[in-house]
């Protein structure tokens, strides 16, 4: 399941997406908006995606990490529009025979998302708004990706 | 040949559009077209470097050539989760 939405997330329909009687380990991550940003207040967030390859690319992400990781399903979900604090932006849920496996297929997709997936947040403060630059290293396709 | 761009994030509120088509020779890459931009709309000259961009969805370098219908997408390092 890797889906753009503009609603609020569901984390119990991403986590029955992902169950099944060969799961013997579900783990979940879930992306909330922080009131606080590099010490300035933050009052709401805006996000915006290329939905139609940012799915894409979600989708390309949990293939490979199946194929690294072995049998497993994953559910990415990542929420669009304007977004109060303490609202949750994106879950990542992975069912797999064992513990280890989900938690590691969540982690690398969260960390792969933030790196590669279309989406921008803009972050509105009391005194103004701006777009969020990501730390170096982040916020670009991978090396290999970018060949033409 | 007729191709369409879009743009995202700081590069639409630069741009002032979500989206606009461009007519170009044949054999333009998008390196070609992100230097025309820049003649065009005044609010990206000052880019050193070209921004992200993908090429019917997929990320792509400024030597990937474009076609017919082609669809590019503009976006600066992408900041989601």
């Amino acid at each position: 399941m890797f889906r753009i939405v503009d609603h609020p997330l569901d984390l119990l329909e991403a986590t029955r997406f992902v169950s099944g009687e060969e799961a013997g380990g579900i783990a979940s991550f879930v992306g909330i908006v922080r009131k606080e940003n590099h010490g300035k207040k933050v009052v709401a967030v805006e996000y915006q995606a290329y939905s139609s390859m940012a799915e894409k690319v979600m989708r390309r992400i949990g293939e490979e990490i199946g194929r690294d990781l072995g049998p497993l399903r994953i559910a990415m979900i990542h929420r669009t529009g304007r977004l109060m604090v303490g609202e949750a932006s994106v879950i990542i849920v992975a069912g797999a025979t064992h513990r280890r496996e989900a938690l590691s297929a969540v982690s690398r997709a969260i960390e792969r998302l933030k790196r590669e997936v279309p989406i921008w947040k803009k972050e509105f403060y009391e005194d103004g708004s701006d777009w969020l630059e990501p730390a170096p290293g982040e916020g670009g396709p991978p090396a290999n990706k970018t060949g033409g | 040949m007729k191709v369409r761009i879009l743009f995202f994030a700081r590069l639409r509120e630069l741009a002032g559009c979500e989206a606009m088509e461009m007519e170009l020779p044949e054999g333009s890459t998008i390196g070609d077209l992100w230097h025309d931009l820049q003649q065009r709309l005044d609010a990206l000259a000052g880019f050193r470097t070209p921004p992200l961009m993908a090429l019917d969805e997929q990320y792509a370098g400024v030597d990937t050539e474009l076609t017919e219908g082609s669809e590019i997408a503009l976006f600066p390092p992408v900041s989601g989760g």
